[in-house]
């Protein structure tokens, strides 16, 4: 009962209430609740996500597990920064302000976290923005060796994915123009920068409109079996 | 000949080289000549060695890649750009919106694509701001909101010393919740944000005196590239509320966003050339921005060496596959 | 610890010293809180520094960055979910104390209690942290499937399906007819490349159908059904072709992102 119907009724009404809710104005208020719940619940998630975290390195920590000198690091880092974010420390030209504790100024309190001077915002700033682009920045050197090591002509599928490649990568440059600048201005199409912009609206629109009515349809019908309740396997189960 | 003979005939050949350069540049051409030559002279030396079917060692392509994007950052080198029509659709909607209309821009991306999309979002701030539309800044990322606060206080506010917070633009930051918080935008701004990120209430906002929803706004950019982002703002606004949307995507999923247009999605910036060519264009139109500070732009020279050091790796990769085959069936 | 791991941290640390005296120096004139500053900058490049490390092997430096960026952007999220949604969305509806001591408007309406039901949802999400009773997490989970399947079942069925399947109804006959010369010479991407416009219409429309067929797999791709299939993949090979293309674009202006810190904001030398 609990653990079964309950998730299952829940599921049913909510789903329903906001289909239902888009056709009927009077019930788009009642929509727009439950959305700020979904809203409100989404932040308990992060929680959710935070309590995880510390839970994972305490037990790493206690067990004394492989790296668990990196651990005190993690956990280090996520109170530090919990520490200054929920109190909302700031210090701008010597002044100090800690509303929570009542230090410095109290309206400080309503003052946005990511406001200039916060501690929040400058280690987002120096620690958080370096640290998670740069992760992202190392992409770089993998797409290229992949590029070296993956692609190769090996069939006519495989020539046509590089072909496309080739003229997308040269078009997107200033390159790509000049190398075609030769090219009659009647005949444009055939600049390798105009060329990549015709793959782009129109076989990349294809495929790519293809492959978005699939999946639409998709999401569509695991919507529905959801609200139908024939989909459970979010209960952890393998089938309904 | 032996081994010392090809060292001596390179060294012979490398110093006549330097020779000319130096002989035939002007000194500020140097650094960026000698580090074009070094790095399509080690993609000669490649492809010459891929004709024996050698294979090339994973961390020679990471330092080719380094050099390629470092050398033109330290020895700019500059071109011009021709907005695309899907650049140029953004650019006209602005341009051609009345003075005093509203424009909502939505900084949905973390750092992780920030370099990207960062210097668009800057720079069609700046020109909502110089047309003289109001700006309602808002972010679906909790990161976003972050990145949003430092462009508002390093780039875009500092063009703008006269521009009045909650008159001419308004920053109503982060919200959780992804698409859910679209969901009740579209119907209820004041529902969603009571307050902007510093807590002054909504009614007290003139910017929102005739704005009660998103549907009462003029055109909506969203700038990101991940979800949530563009595609839930044509799903879950632009389509149900009828708003125009344009959208500046991350290169990743730029192509994703075509089947979108023109129908749905009136234009978009793909990238970084997406950026530049957004910059050229302001630029262009307008004498005011003629220093502004253009990361698009300049990140074009990079971009274009990087993608001619893998687009010849492709080729190396090739002749070595088509040279192994033959060995192979010989 | 072996030798040579203390050697390396040991110059790390020097350089690192250095780094924050020179850049601190190099601040003083224009900033106030220069050491601080000298500080943050010198750790940042320490730490895109310290990931880029990896592509020579995976290290203790590594390690600690990525050790701290997960801490660090927990809290973040944490943090900036109490401050915008709980602070401004959920505490004015519940109390007008709490409301006050925060400083966010009270509800224009009052109070509403019906939003306790998000907090109960809530903390019984986070009874998944317990050992036992986390079945109890499946209400709350339930709640969030069901938002997202009634919020999307709408919006996909008309954007991504009925709308796309419109857009593909385009014209497959000219409309400004000129002459077979016009028609043949005129080969531009402008409107007034009939030919092109032709022959983008008829990619986009025969694409998305042969691409279609292509996912349907509920019928042996043979015969006509298999040359469909067949063009099919051709256009997707052709998308997916575009999509790398794209995506190396991306990788790569990340990566100037982070050099142009490097040398811009750390090193000043451009």
């Amino acid at each position: 009962m609990f653990k079964r119907r309950i998730p299952l009724f829940i599921l049913a009404f909510v789903g329903t209430l906001l289909i239902v809710s888009v056709f009927i104005p009077p019930m788009e208020n009642l929509g727009e609740d439950f959305t700020l719940f979904f809203d409100i619940i989404a932040v308990f998630a992060f929680f959710l996500g935070g309590g995880n975290l510390v839970r994972i390195h305490f037990g790493k920590l206690r067990r004394r597990k492989k790296d668990w000198g990196f651990s005190i690091v993690t956990l280090v880092a996520f109170f530090f920064m919990l520490t200054i974010g929920l109190l909302k420390v700031s210090s701008v030209g010597g002044v100090w302000n800690i509303p929570l504790l009542g230090i410095g100024d109290p309206a400080a309190i309503a003052a946005s976290p990511t406001t200039e001077g916060s501690w929040f915002q400058e280690t987002f700033n120096y620690v958080i923005n370096p640290l998670q682009s740069t992760m992202y920045a190392l992409l770089a050197f993998f797409v290229a060796s992949a590029s070296y090591r993956a692609f190769r002509a090996k069939n006519r599928e495989a020539t046509l994915l590089l072909l496309a490649a080739f003229i997308i990568l040269l078009g997107r440059t200033p390159f790509g123009m000049e190398l075609t600048r030769w090219v009659p201005e009647s005949f444009s199409v055939l600049q390798i920068p105009n060329m990549a912009i015709w793959i782009m609206n129109s076989p990349n629109l294809a495929g790519q409109r293809a492959i978005l009515i699939g999946i639409g349809l998709g999401v569509v019908s695991m919507s529905l079996r959801l609200i139908l309740g024939i989909e459970r396997s979010y209960l952890g189960e393998d089938r309904g | 000949m032996g081994k010392r003979h090809w060292i001596l005939l390179g060294a012979i050949v490398a110093v006549i080289i330097i020779a000319a350069v130096l002989w035939l540049f002007p000194k500020e051409r140097w650094g960026t000549v000698f580090s074009l030559l070094l790095v399509f002279g080690g993609l000669v030396a490649l492809l010459l060695r891929s004709l024996y079917a050698k294979e090339v060692e994973r961390r020679i392509i990471f330092l080719f890649i380094l050099v390629a994007v470092a050398a033109p950052i330290l020895f700019p080198i500059t071109f011009t750009e021709k907005p695309t029509a899907v650049v140029q659709a953004v650019f006209d909607k602005i341009e051609n919106l009345p003075s005093g209309s509203t424009v909502l821009l939505s900084f949905d991306f973390d750092p992780a694509m920030a370099p990207e999309v960062q210097p668009m979002a800057n720079a069609i701030s700046r020109h909502c701001l110089e047309k003289g539309h109001k700006v309602i800044f808002m972010s679906l990322w909790a990161t976003g909101q972050a990145l949003l606060s430092q462009s508002l206080s390093d780039y875009i506010l500092l063009g703008f010393p006269d521009k009045v917070d909650g008159v001419d633009y308004v920053n109503i930051g982060y919200k959780a919740g992804n698409e859910g918080v679209l969901n009740v935008i579209v119907s209820n701004f004041e529902k969603m944000f009571p307050t902007d990120v510093n807590s002054v209430p909504l009614k007290d906002i003139r910017i929102f005196d005739d704005i009660a929803s998103a549907k009462d706004v003029d055109f909506i950019m969203s700038i990101g590239g991940g979800m949530p982002g563009p595609k839930e703002w044509v799903l879950f606004v632009g389509d149900p509320g009828d708003v125009d949307v344009g959208v500046g995507v991350a290169a990743v999923v730029a192509p994703q966003m075509y089947p979108y247009y023109p129908a749905q999605v009136i234009g978009i910036l793909g990238g970084v050339k997406g950026a530049a060519e957004y910059e050229y264009a302001l630029k262009d139109a307008y004498p005011v921005f003629a220093d502004m500070d253009t990361p698009g732009l300049r990140m074009m020279g990079p971009q274009t060496l990087a993608h001619i050091v893998i687009l010849s790796f492709i080729v190396i990769g090739n002749i070595i596959y088509f040279r192994g085959r033959r060995e192979r069936k010989q | 610890m072996k030798k040579s791991t203390l050697i390396v941290m040991a110059v790390v640390v020097v350089l690192f010293l250095l780094s924050w005296v020179l850049k601190a120096s190099a601040l003083q004139p224009e900033q106030g809180s220069y050491i601080l500053r000298g500080f943050l900058v010198t750790f940042a490049a320490f730490l895109t520094l310290a990931v880029m490390s990896f592509l020579y092997q995976d290290n203790p430096f590594y390690k600690f960055a990525e050790h701290l960026f997960v801490g660090v952007s927990a809290a973040f999220w944490m943090c900036m979910g109490f401050w915008t949604t709980i602070v401004q969305n959920l505490i004015p509806r519940l109390s007008t104390s709490l409301a006050d001591y925060f400083m966010v408007p009270q509800r224009p309406e009052g109070l509403n209690l019906f939003f306790y039901t998000p907090v109960i949802l809530g903390i019984l999400l986070l009874m998944r942290l317990s050992p036992r009773g986390g079945w109890i997490s499946r209400w709350p989970l339930a709640f969030i499937v069901g938002t997202t399947a009634g919020l999307n079942f709408i919006r996909y069925l008309r954007s991504d399906f009925i709308k796309q399947i419109s857009s593909t109804f385009v014209p497959l006959l000219g409309t400004q007819w000129e002459g077979i010369g016009p028609f043949l010479s005129n080969l531009d991407l402008s409107a007034s490349g009939q030919l092109v416009l032709l022959l983008s219409n008829w990619v986009v429309f025969l694409g998305v159908f042969t691409g279609l067929i292509y996912f349907f797999f509920s019928k042996e791709h043979k015969g006509a059904f298999g040359v469909g299939s067949r063009v099919g993949i051709w256009i997707l090979m052709i998308t997916f072709g575009a999509s790398f293309g794209y995506t190396v674009m991306g990788r790569i202006s990340l990566l100037v992102g982070r050099i142009t810190f490097l040398f811009g904001t750390w090193l000043e030398l451009i």
